[in-house]
């Protein structure tokens, strides 16, 4: 509290200033956020057919979802920090009771049904996974040693696992890689990295023995998309052409004919990309992902000037794994990665996820604009 | 680097991290390059080749829907097929005013408001271009009318459609159940590309329980359309795979000849092949017309149909549950046998009322005076109550319940079809458990002839009996003999195995008393036993709706309709060598052996006949 007081003091007193001060809020960030949120009403209008209902719907859940990163942003990263551990084993224990209640119900099951509201355990844990990593490495001297690299691998395997099998293969790959960046950005050595990225390569057969039909059907698909051209590779098929006709300049706003004569499915959700490529074109695609990048450079400065180990370890894990979200959904819908469950970032029609992602910038503005010294245990 | 140190060192540890950020920074720039790259391959390079697909003529994929399997009796009689009927299709986008169209045909054809509604509905589901149904199975007057009009209705068509069809209607509609068009419930939970493009859905019997193998496999056809969405020219097809076959154990002729035995009764006939389990009868009383669900029922006919008395759209065989009444005794007196605790020739007296000790409750015999000394034949054959009233007490209600469980009383069949009752076979466990009640030695009392709590379903009364007749190798039945698809013909459901390990003497004992019902003298069904060549084992039973008071006596003629007995008949023919395992049950038919009996006559004299002839 003191050194707010403090810098308080040098800052001319402008209201909004004091304001935004008060409310914990990150200003670059914020713009970078809100300016996506635009973007992603206009494409979404576009890519529902002009449908107002849809637009409202997305508009009232982000409108909660920068509720709650407000709120969170207020919090202060020591409370975080004393909590990771428990939010991540109420995270797995919320994750065990899907699985049992989908067993029982026999199928996919990945929600909580809440009476109110259905509540995805996955989600949630895509922000505390990275947040015990983050604690329990911050606990330790780092760079990690073998024993506390052994249990954090455990650590992140356990919630990865367990979504694997819902099955939720996209979500699954978020998680792991949260953790992971937490590993990274702890300093794992050069030479361990380079030595998992080997096993992994090598362990490939296993995993596809482990992996579902369905999961299967998409690798192939991915590898060669006109073999199932009813399923998934007309999805990629479509998705290429849709962006591929979208040229240099695009065909402009409301201007995309693929998604209208229904020849890209999903035009709302996992493949809004290939409707925003269609009418904005290469400019537009670029420029995205400038916004995105802005937004992740952003990100990880304010992990940089972070001195607390458990806030900068999970402020890089939230940036990086932004990024991947961002690369997994745009590589799936231009045919360089195979088609997982990932929706493209603050843009996709849907909540679950925009809660989530913003949950995480709230934690982040958290860390920013909370004291930045040493916490204290 | 840092391998020994083991207290923080802020310095080294800051300096890592801000190396890694930079590291992780130059990652994200080298991996989003990847991504502007390919953009660049696809927008630019590929941007001419992409816009020549997109543009000039674009691949559209459509579904070709399966033809659904048909359905067949045991004889190769049709009891589900499907036939050309013509239909009346808009195609939204094509139409210049929607709603427009719709008034002016609504007055044209004289459409309810109702059928509007649902193609309303109907369309907001569908994908663009996609032709949907308004009418379906015009009448060749609306056909005619609509023609002359046409030229002003553009963006609609009359199409032929295949539409299932149940010859038999009201016979089969508890068997097969129908197709109807598919909810939005179901769609969430069917896989999405085997029913693009499918309208129906089995709701219930069969057409539900093998919807799978009924279904098919969904082809496709890759369209190229122009920019308008057009189709010009089919480029690539791969042709649906129509739905397998499906030949039933059931005998179409036997189940007519049983639904019309029951006449003005509602009741079920359930017939069961023993050597196989197979179902010849499943026959509800009333059934309905399954042709109108298809179509899409009027909401005044359905509403008929929940609300009447007779609840024709309930399937007694399968869900309805009655006291079975003294059908019951045969199995009791086995139970007697098997447990020893009674001889088969052993007497007792019936006085014409049973008396738990120290108790002034008399548990009276249906025949007033009683039926004097009898051993168990007699008591089987009279359907003595008093003999079994002890018989039920000295065997107590969990050794009857332990015994009657194996017989698949209080548990489902297993028969291939949804939505089977379990009935309810009472013990000390289940009353301290669901009522929280203590037992009482008076309940014991009237299991014995099949009263109290005891619920069983026709099914499980025939199946029970089957099993009896396969000297206690279980029977499990099932209705799908055969599923035969295109590339091979695979075996109905695979049946539970399993035997109960009666003694076998035991159970000739007891159909033989059950033959004497039948042929006996003073055999309480001895009516059906005139003029056939063979022997029938069966038992008469009649399951109290109203209970009378103790001083009360019951005439038949006092009670209204609603309250009068129910009449039920088992049997097993021919009784020495048993084939068929039959049980009736007439609601409100007041005598097991003058109501019921005739019936379960009629389907074995018939089902004998015929396989004699074969």
């Amino acid at each position: 509290m003191q050194t707010e007081t403090r810098s308080e003091q040098f800052q001319p007193p402008s209201l909004l200033g004091t304001l935004l001060r008060k409310l914990h809020i990150d200003i670059p960030l914020m713009i970078g956020l809100l300016l996506i949120a635009l973007l992603s009403f206009v494409i979404l209008y576009s890519a529902s057919g002009q449908d107002m209902d849809v637009l409202l719907r997305q508009a009232a859940r982000v409108g909660l979802a920068f509720l709650l990163m407000t709120a969170l942003a207020h919090v202060d990263p020591y409370q975080f920090k004393r909590y990771s551990a428990l939010l991540f084993g109420i995270g797995i224990v919320l994750l065990l009771a899907v699985l049992i209640l989908g067993q029982i119900g026999k199928g996919a099951q990945r929600w909580l049904d809440l009476g109110f509201f259905r509540f995805q355990p996955s989600e949630m844990i895509k922000i505390t996974t990275p947040m015990m990593i983050a604690w329990y490495l911050s606990e330790h001297p780092l760079p990690p040693r073998a024993k506390q690299l052994f249990i954090a691998t455990m650590l992140i395997l356990l919630p990865t696992l367990l979504i694997a099998k819902q099955p939720d293969l996209g979500t699954a790959l978020l998680v792991a890689s949260s953790g992971a960046a937490v590993l990274f950005f702890s300093g794992l050595s050069w030479w361990l990295i380079t030595a998992i990225a080997v096993t992994l390569a090598g362990l490939t057969p296993v995993l596809w023995h482990f992996m579902r039909d369905y999961q299967r059907d998409r690798v192939h698909t991915f590898l060669n998309p006109e073999a199932d051209p009813l399923g998934r590779g007309y999805h990629i098929i479509q998705s290429k052409i849709a962006i591929g006709s979208g040229g240099i300049h695009g065909k402009g706003w409301l201007g995309s004919t693929q998604s209208k004569l229904d020849f890209l499915p999903e035009s709302s959700t996992d493949f809004i990309f290939a409707v925003f490529a269609e009418e904005f074109g290469l400019f537009g695609c670029v420029g995205l992902l400038s916004l995105y990048l802005l937004i992740i450079a952003r990100c990880l400065y304010i992990a940089s000037q972070t001195k607390d180990t458990y806030s900068r370890l999970l402020a890089s894990s939230l940036a990086f794994t932004f990024f991947v979200y961002v690369f997994v959904n745009i590589g799936m819908v231009i045919g360089v990665l195979p088609v997982v469950g990932v929706p493209l970032p603050l843009i996709s029609y849907g909540g679950t996820s925009v809660v989530t992602l913003l949950a995480g910038f709230g934690i982040l503005m958290s860390i920013h604009t909370h004291k930045k010294y040493l916490i204290q245990p | 680097m840092s391998r020994f140190h083991t207290i923080k060192d802020n310095r080294v540890e800051n300096r890592l991290f801000l190396n890694r950020i930079i590291a992780a920074f130059i990652l994200i720039l080298l991996l989003t390059s990847g991504l502007i790259v390919r953009l660049v391959y696809l927008q630019i390079v590929g941007h001419e080749h992409y816009t020549t697909l997109a543009k000039d003529n674009s691949i559209k994929i459509e579904p070709l829907v399966p033809t659904r399997g048909i359905i067949y009796d045991r004889h190769g009689k049709v009891l589900a097929e499907n036939t050309q009927s013509f239909s009346l299709e808009l195609i939204p986008e094509q139409i210049p005013d929607l709603n427009d169209t719709l008034a002016r045909l609504q007055k044209l054809l004289d459409i309810s408001d109702e059928k509007i509604e649902q193609y309303q509905r109907q369309r907001k589901r569908q994908k663009g271009f996609t032709s949907t149904a308004l009418l379906i199975g015009m009448s060749d007057e609306e056909i005619a009318k609509f023609a002359v009009m046409r030229p002003y209705f553009p963006g609609v068509d009359i199409k032929t459609r295949l539409v299932r069809n149940y010859p038999y209607k009201e016979l089969s509609s508890h068997v097969l159940g129908y197709v109807s068009r598919i909810n939005e419930a179901e769609i969430k939970n069917l896989p999405a590309a085997e029913y693009r493009g499918s309208t129906y859905i089995g709701k219930l019997g069969i057409e539900a329980a093998y919807e799978t193998q009924l279904h098919g496999k969904t082809g496709y056809a890759e369209i190229e359309t122009n920019v308008r969405g057009r189709a010009i020219n089919n480029v690539n097809s791969v042709a649906p795979e129509s739905g397998a076959n499906l030949y039933l154990t059931l005998d179409i002729d036997l189940q007519k000849t049983a639904y019309d035995a029951l006449e003005e009764f509602n009741g079920a006939v359930v017939a069961i092949e023993i050597k196989t389990g197979g179902v010849l009868v499943l026959a509800s009383r009333p059934g309905f017309d399954p042709n109108p669900f298809v179509v899409g029922i009027g909401n005044d006919e359905y509403q008929a149909l929940q609300t009447s008395d007779s609840q024709p759209l309930y399937n007694r065989a399968l869900r309805g549950l009655y006291p079975p009444g003294s059908t019951m005794k045969p199995f009791i007196a086995l139970a007697g046998l098997e447990y020893n605790a009674i001889g088969y020739e052993q007497k007792y007296f019936c006085p014409g009322y049973y008396q738990l000790p120290n108790v002034t409750h008399k548990y009276r015999d249906w025949k007033k005076g009683g039926h004097g000394s009898v051993s168990m034949n007699e008591a089987i054959t009279e359907s003595c109550d008093v003999y079994f009233y002890n018989l039920a007490s000295v065997l107590g209600i969990d050794r009857m319940h332990r015994f009657l469980q194996q017989f698949g009383f209080g548990e489902r069949s297993g028969i291939d079809l949804i939505g089977e009752k379990t009935g309810l076979l009472p013990s000390q466990e289940w009353k301290r458990q669901q009522k929280k009640q203590a037992w009482y030695p008076g309940e014991t009392i009237i299991t014995g002839i099949g009263q109290g709590y005891l619920q069983v379903s026709p099914l499980q009364l025939a199946r029970a009996t089957a099993t009896l007749g396969n000297h206690g190798d279980i029977v499990t039945p099932f209705l799908v003999d055969k599923i035969v698809s295109a590339h091979d013909t695979s075996p109905g459901p695979e049946t539970h195995q399993g035997s109960m390990h009666l003694n076998n003497d035991n159970v000739n004992k007891i159909i033989a008393a059950m033959t004497n019902v039948v042929h006996g003298e003073h055999g309480t069904a001895k009516i059906i036993s005139k003029g056939i060549p063979y022997q029938i084992a069966g038992k008469t039973g009649t399951a109290q709706v109203y209970s009378i008071k103790q001083e009360e006596t019951y005439n038949e003629n006092n009670i209204p309709f609603k309250l009068r007995d129910h009449a039920l008949f088992i049997a097993l023919a021919p009784a020495d060598d048993p084939k068929i395992a039959v049980a009736v049950i007439a609601e409100h038919g007041s005598h097991g052996g003058s109501m019921a009996a005739p019936i379960a006559g009629k389907v074995i004299k018939q089902f004998l006949e015929e396989s004699h002839a074969d």
